[in-house]
């Protein structure tokens, strides 16, 4: 039982902080996230160079062959920076989606080239009416000769608007809520038939509404077997949702260090706020949040890389773990930066808003609470 | 970063298994549960333990500790409070004996702790007084030194199993001058000596294990005083320390959770199972799921214990959140029982009545508000993880 890290992983922790800490200031991230792409090219290349994009694939593909653990790592300093290039999108969502599922065909050609940065990808799972149920499909992918023919809508793809490949999930048979019969398609993003339309989100990122009518896409192009792609894509995401909680912890990390600091300096009534009990116990209560939500990211990534039979349902207590925490850390940070907290220069509520979108990602707390219930309560 | 356990554990896993099946029979368990026998019988546990060699597994071996590692000793934990196992009578083996062999000279080692492991003596705990709480060090008993002797004046409270107790460590005032705590000394103190009153302080469960204790003119050989005259806070705070990790109960906590999901599933709400109520269910996680993570936390507050740290301002953090855990699923427990958490005890059996645990739930719920203010409140930890962690 140990709780350290590697030499190797506290390396690539040291490498990835020094490159937020020498790059990613956070005006320049703002700078960022107006720009066109709400991303930088460039330091997309240089997360290319520094090896990051290779982590979690494996080394037959040019790749790090790198553990739960050092996604966890890269995220968690990630979230410290507010990292706005499309990591989760490309390399955990579209990357995990082929080093898991992908024919050898698809990851002989596409891996190495998300590793040498030259492939953005997006996965578009999202429909209007689909909420959280990753099965709640309408768009369809109907069989013609050696091809299917993609129709339907995808909504708020991240990464939808810069991505040059996209993994679609689409229905093949069945009702529009069932498990079976879902098929993931590999298209790329510029083919014929595709209307993207893209829009900012709160924390910075661009994404897009993606329209499909008539897309031909052969058959050779199925990311894992056909009607079954519900547990592939639930596979990927639940390491997703771990590698997202990594990330708010990341930001719970700094939201708590910068109150903190602020409280020790900001002076009232002729002392520093820090001293008045009141808000050293409220304090305390962040600090506690953030060691359990630690605590319980460790957990759900010990069980993960340990091929675990309760994988699931820890990272359902994590996500509800992520959420509580995350709303109570970020509201304090708020409250006791004072007028600061609210405006838009500060930093503090560009933590809070990357917070938010992470917890309404793949599920708030409420719906993994529900699910955490039905795994273990139902008889 | 790695959790799973290897074969030699899981060996010793089934090693320890295998011995709490047999020794903690049946018999032994209804003398444990019985009131008129309970002393007797938690003695007869703890020799067999102490048979087993397994009675200290907190102490230094060439004390007569196992000489576990970290991962056997949380093995170790986790099959205690899974079989329902109740853990030793903290006072003597988790309290005073690490005091006496990190602090006292070498006659005191040798004249009490075999007599603390083989549970010949019963100690107890003589530290907060009517007038100082959470403010341990603001205590006021007095030890007037005379000759050989301190003549001890003054009144200990919340003093648990006072009444069945042959020892009792104390925190006394030695000194008033300068801070306050730099006057205290840790004194032993013979039960038997004349000048000693218990008297019972029935608590809000309706039972009684608290005592308050008097002392009038007690005279302690000045052989009973650990260390240094007026040094006492020292050896004091570093056994507050240890005091604070194992008030967590986690495993005592997802053991009574496991139960409460238990009899929530036959418990009939409206004509289906209250397991099955959404509303039971979010409170049920909402415990469940901060355990998961407290479980982590405690784990790693053992594992940087055993790379050599000592439990710090996090063992206040395993206070705060293992004691609000333990109210939380107590309070859960309760409720289930519906309108049995107000059957008092009684002559029926669980079929004349029609239930079976309700007045126990309530029991330990009622006794269970203790834990948020015993081992320095939890306001008081607060304080300590402002100062200690955040620099405050």
């Amino acid at each position: 039982m140990n709780f350290e890290f590697t030499e190797e992983q506290g390396m690539l922790r040291d490498s990835v902080a020094r490159f937020i800490q020498d790059s990613y200031a956070f005006d320049t991230r703002c700078k960022i996230a107006a720009s066109d792409e709400a991303m930088s090219r460039d330091n997309w290349q240089t997360l290319a160079e520094l090896g990051w994009l290779s982590v979690p694939f494996a080394e037959e593909h040019g790749g790090f062959g790198g553990s739960p653990v050092d996604t966890m790592v890269v995220m968690e300093e990630f979230g410290k920076g507010l990292v706005l290039e499309p990591y989760l999108a490309t390399v955990l969502l579209f990357g995990g989606l082929l080093q898991r599922g992908g024919t050898v065909e698809q990851q002989a050609e596409l891996i190495p080239r998300i590793i040498e940065g030259g492939c953005l990808g997006a996965f578009a799972y999202l429909e209007r009416q689909s909420r959280y149920e990753l099965a709640d499909i309408k768009t369809t992918a109907s069989a013609q000769g050696d091809s299917f023919v993609l129709n339907g809508e995808k909504v708020v793809v991240f990464n939808g608007a810069s991505a040059d490949q996209l993994i679609v999930s689409a229905r093949t048979r069945g009702e529009q809520s069932d498990r079976d019969g879902i098929t993931l398609l590999l298209v790329p993003a510029d083919a014929a038939g595709i209307e993207r339309s893209s829009y900012r989100l709160m924390d910075g990122q661009l994404v897009a509404n993606i329209l499909f009518q008539d897309v031909q896409v052969p058959a050779a192009d199925v990311v894992g077997e056909q009607h079954a792609g519900f547990d592939l894509m639930h596979e990927v995401v639940t390491a997703a949702n771990i590698a997202l909680a990594a990330e708010a912890l990341g930001i719970m990390g700094q939201l708590n260090a910068k109150t903190l600091e602020y409280t020790k300096t900001r002076k009232q009534f002729g002392v520093a706020i820090g001293s008045f009990q009141a808000l050293q116990h409220r304090m305390v209560d962040t600090f506690m949040a953030y060691e359990q939500t630690k605590s319980l990211l460790y957990r759900a990534v010990c069980e993960l890389d340990g091929g675990g039979d309760d994988v699931a349902a820890c990272v359902h207590a994590l996500k509800v773990m992520v959420d509580r925490s995350g709303r109570k850390i970020f509201g304090e940070a708020i409250q006791l930066h004072g007028g600061m907290g609210i405006t838009d220069e500060l930093d503090i509520g560009h933590y809070a808003k990357r917070l938010m979108m992470i917890n309404t990602t793949f599920g708030n707390g409420d719906y993994h609470q529900a699910q955490f219930s039905q795994l273990r309560y139902s008889a | 970063m790695d959790t799973s356990f290897a074969p030699e554990d899981l060996a010793f896993r089934d090693e320890v298994r295998a011995f709490f099946a047999e020794a903690y029979d049946a018999e032994l368990q209804a003398r444990l549960n019985n009131l008129e026998t309970f002393r007797d019988a938690v003695i007869d546990w703890q020799k067999r333990l102490y048979k087993q060699g397994w009675i200290a597994p907190g102490w230094p071996k060439e004390y007569g500790g196992t000489g576990w590692n970290a991962t056997q000793k949380f093995i170790y934990e986790t099959e205690r409070t899974a079989a329902g196992i109740r853990d030793v009578i903290p006072f003597g083996l988790n309290m005073v004996g690490p005091v006496i062999y990190q602090f006292g000279n070498e006659e005191q080692k040798e004249r009490f702790l075999p007599r603390i492991l083989q549970s010949e003596d019963w100690w107890c705990q003589g530290y907060s007084e009517p007038g100082a709480g959470s403010d341990l060090a603001s205590l006021k008993t007095r030890a007037v030194r005379e000759g050989d002797e301190y003549i001890v004046t003054g009144a200990k409270i919340w003093t648990s199993y006072a009444q069945y107790a042959d020892w009792i460590f104390c925190l006394v005032r030695t000194n008033s001058d300068g801070k306050k705590q730099e006057g205290i000394s840790f004194l032993l103190i013979d039960m038997k000596s004349p000048g000693i009153k218990v008297n019972p302080i029935v608590s809000i469960d309706g039972h009684y294990s608290l005592n308050e204790v008097e002392f009038n003119d007690v005279r302690v050989p000045v052989a009973n005083l650990i260390g240094e005259q007026d040094k006492g806070w020292t050896y004091a705070k570093a056994l507050l320390a240890h005091e604070r990790t194992a008030i967590a109960g986690v495993a005592d906590s997802k053991r009574t959770l496991a139960q409460t999901r238990e009899f929530a599933a036959r418990e009939v709400n409206g004509g289906k199972s209250l397991l099955s109520d959404p509303l039971f269910q979010k409170r049920l996680s909402d415990i469940e799921i901060e355990l998961m993570a407290l479980e982590f936390t405690e784990l790693r507050v053992l594992a940087s214990v055993a790379s050599g740290g000592a439990p710090g301002a996090e063992s206040s953090l395993l206070k705060i959140k293992g004691t609000e855990m333990q109210q939380a699923v107590q309070e859960l427990k309760m409720e289930v029982a519906a309108y049995y958490q107000g059957v008092l005890p009684n002559e029926l059996t669980p079929e004349q009545l029609g239930h079976d645990f309700g007045s126990q739930a309530r029991q330990s719920y009622m006794y269970g508000r203790a834990s948020t203010i015993y081992g320095g409140s939890n306001e008081v930890q607060k304080n300590v993880i402002a100062k200690a962690v955040l620099g405050l």
